[in-house]
């Protein structure tokens, strides 16, 4: 909306401009994705690979179209997990995060041990949610995937909350605002990059959180088992496929992520290169 | 402008001229880390800035002109004295929004449009949108930015940025402008324009002006008083007032006795460099070998 009253006299022109520059920057990695396909599928041929050591791509799109309903709900099942971890562990990491940075007092006392935390294997932890929420609870693997994200989200949120522009701080003492105008018209806008960053590492985070927690035992319908099974029968297409899913879910949670950071933060120095450029 | 009749000066007692009064102020900063380091940044500074006066503090880095400023926006609180801004104690003129701040960084939000940086203040103080918007846009014409009321801070040049700060510093109509060093990051030839541009707002608008600069020409282009300070303890050590002609321009700078006033200014402060500089520095020197 504001990008569009943004600069010069050419904005017709720019935004066709723009729209070829973006087509381009998408096609060469296109290229590339489907040449180093090409070149795997070609490999596996020429060097006569077993199935069960690495499959063709061919073989495993075969696999996937084969066996889509079933990969489908179980990507569905998963994505569910993963989408209720995210909410879980990035919602709890704001909140907490916007805690920690108004008090300082708590920051400084559990700002040295949530980053502790973070560096513990939260990983390890896997079979114990399972025990703690049921196996066949959506939940337990909810609650790795929201461990995983957890901590990035609320060190990032308590960090740019309180790495403010000092000069911005004293403009605004000098203007006489008061605390909560100070959070809304300064610490937020200047936190959103930080949490936009945590935002997409979560995206990832929950995803393998989630993966992780099903292969300790989960319902045969969800991704990771899926993937454990099939690797255990030698039939390693179908786990192939399967892992083609929980990348697309991966990836995609996170266009999402920009997407939305995009509509939240137009102004951001990483979204006007393209327009100066013009 | 404040429209109440007691901020005309028509009243008999000579003290409710000063807008602001400083009285034997004293500022200590304490260095911190081992073996505190006790530094002396202002010291008894007595000085009373009258309705409408333009007073620029000049002096050598160090010299606590810009902690001064501070004071008296009470951004940064007395050791001892008092500071008294539009008869309230400064504290209270922050709160009442007695004046406006200019820094050397113009500090404009990127999230914000131009327009709406300006209408900053006033959100603030809880203006309705309506007002915000149009003495937002006035304070624009006044600063010559009309036509970039819609942009983005960044689309703007350093001195188009900081033409928008003096814009919002002005939204509230403020009694006092306080500027610090507003001009010191732009180059020689924006700097001379900005400072007409700026005496120009000034006899518009008709508020008294508080300006730091470590730039001789311009505190003797702008001012009607300059102030000169010596370092640590940071002191006045003259002050010149400025007899040019009220209305100053391009070839204010030509005139003779603007130069017998540039030269009065610096010898001022050769003077009051030569009083502390030599054993500030080796004081310096010797302090930050015990950090």
């Amino acid at each position: 909306m504001t990008a569009a009253s943004a600069p010069g006299s050419d904005a017709g022109r720019s935004t066709g401009l723009d729209a070829a520059r973006t087509v381009r920057g998408w096609l060469l990695p296109l290229g590339i994705f489907i040449g180093a396909l090409a070149v795997w599928d070609v490999l596996v041929r020429v060097l006569g690979l077993p199935q069960f050591i690495l499959p063709a791509p061919s073989k495993i799109a075969a696999s996937w179209l084969a066996n889509l309903p079933e990969l489908w709900a179980s990507t569905t099942y998963t994505l569910a997990e993963v989408l209720g971890g995210l909410l879980i562990g990035c919602g709890g990491g704001i909140v907490v995060g916007v805690i920690t940075a108004r008090w300082v007092g708590l920051r400084e006392s559990l700002l040295p041990f949530a980053v502790a935390v973070n560096s513990i294997p939260i990983i390890a932890f896997a079979p114990l949610f399972n025990n703690w929420f049921g196996l066949d609870n959506q939940l337990s693997k909810a609650m790795v995937a929201a461990m995983l994200c957890f901590f990035p989200v609320m060190i990032n949120t308590a960090r740019g909350l309180s790495h403010v522009d000092p000069a911005a701080l004293e403009l605004m003492r000098a203007a006489a605002a008061s605390d909560w105008q100070i959070f809304r018209s300064v610490r937020v806008p200047s936190a959103l990059p930080f949490v936009f960053t945590a935002l997409k590492v979560a995206t990832t985070m929950a995803t393998i959180g989630a993966i992780i927690g099903e292969y300790f035992g989960a319902p045969s319908l969800s991704i990771g088992q899926y993937i454990v099974r099939y690797a255990a029968f030698l039939n390693l297409e179908r786990s192939w496929a399967a892992i083609a899913f929980a990348c697309a879910i991966g990836i995609g949670l996170y266009l999402v992520v920009v997407l939305v950071e995009r509509l939240v933060m137009p102004w951001h120095a990483t979204f006007r290169v393209i327009a100066d450029g013009g | 402008m404040s429209e109440q009749p007691t901020d005309r000066p028509t009243s008999p007692r000579p003290s409710d001229d000063a807008v602001v009064e400083l009285t034997s102020v004293s500022k200590v900063f304490w260095g911190t880390g081992r073996g505190a380091v006790r530094v002396e940044a202002l010291s008894h500074i007595d000085l009373s800035i009258r309705r409408g006066e333009f007073v620029s503090l000049i002096g050598p880095s160090g010299c606590g002109k810009s902690t001064l400023l501070r004071i008296v926006g009470d951004l940064i609180g007395v050791s001892d004295g008092t500071v008294m801004v539009n008869g309230k104690f400064a504290r209270a003129a922050r709160i009442g929004r007695e004046y406006g701040m200019v820094f050397q960084a113009p500090v404009l939000f990127d999230w914000r449009t131009v327009q709406r940086n300006v209408e900053l203040p006033l959100e603030i103080v809880g203006r309705p949108r309506a007002e915000r918007e149009a003495k937002a846009r006035q304070m624009l014409e006044l600063v010559e930015l009309g036509d970039f009321a819609g942009h983005h801070p960044w689309q703007l040049s350093g001195g188009m940025q900081q033409r928008a700060a003096i814009a919002r510093a002005l939204v509230l109509d403020p009694a006092i402008l306080l500027m610090d060093e507003p001009f010191g990051a732009l180059d020689e030839m924006t700097r001379e324009r900005m400072n007409l541009e700026l005496l120009r707002i000034w006899e518009r608008t008709g508020t008294t002006v508080v300006f730091v600069t470590h730039s001789i020409p311009e505190a003797v282009f702008l001012s009607t008083r300059v102030v000169v300070m010596s370092a640590r303890p940071g002191r006045i050590t003259k002050v010149v007032p400025i007899d040019l002609p009220r209305h100053r321009d391009v070839e204010t700078r030509e005139t003779e006795r603007y130069f017998e006033l540039v030269t009065e200014v610096r010898e001022a402060l050769r003077g009051s460099e030569g009083e502390s500089g030599a054993t500030e520095a080796a004081r310096r020197v010797a302090a930050e070998g015990l950090a």
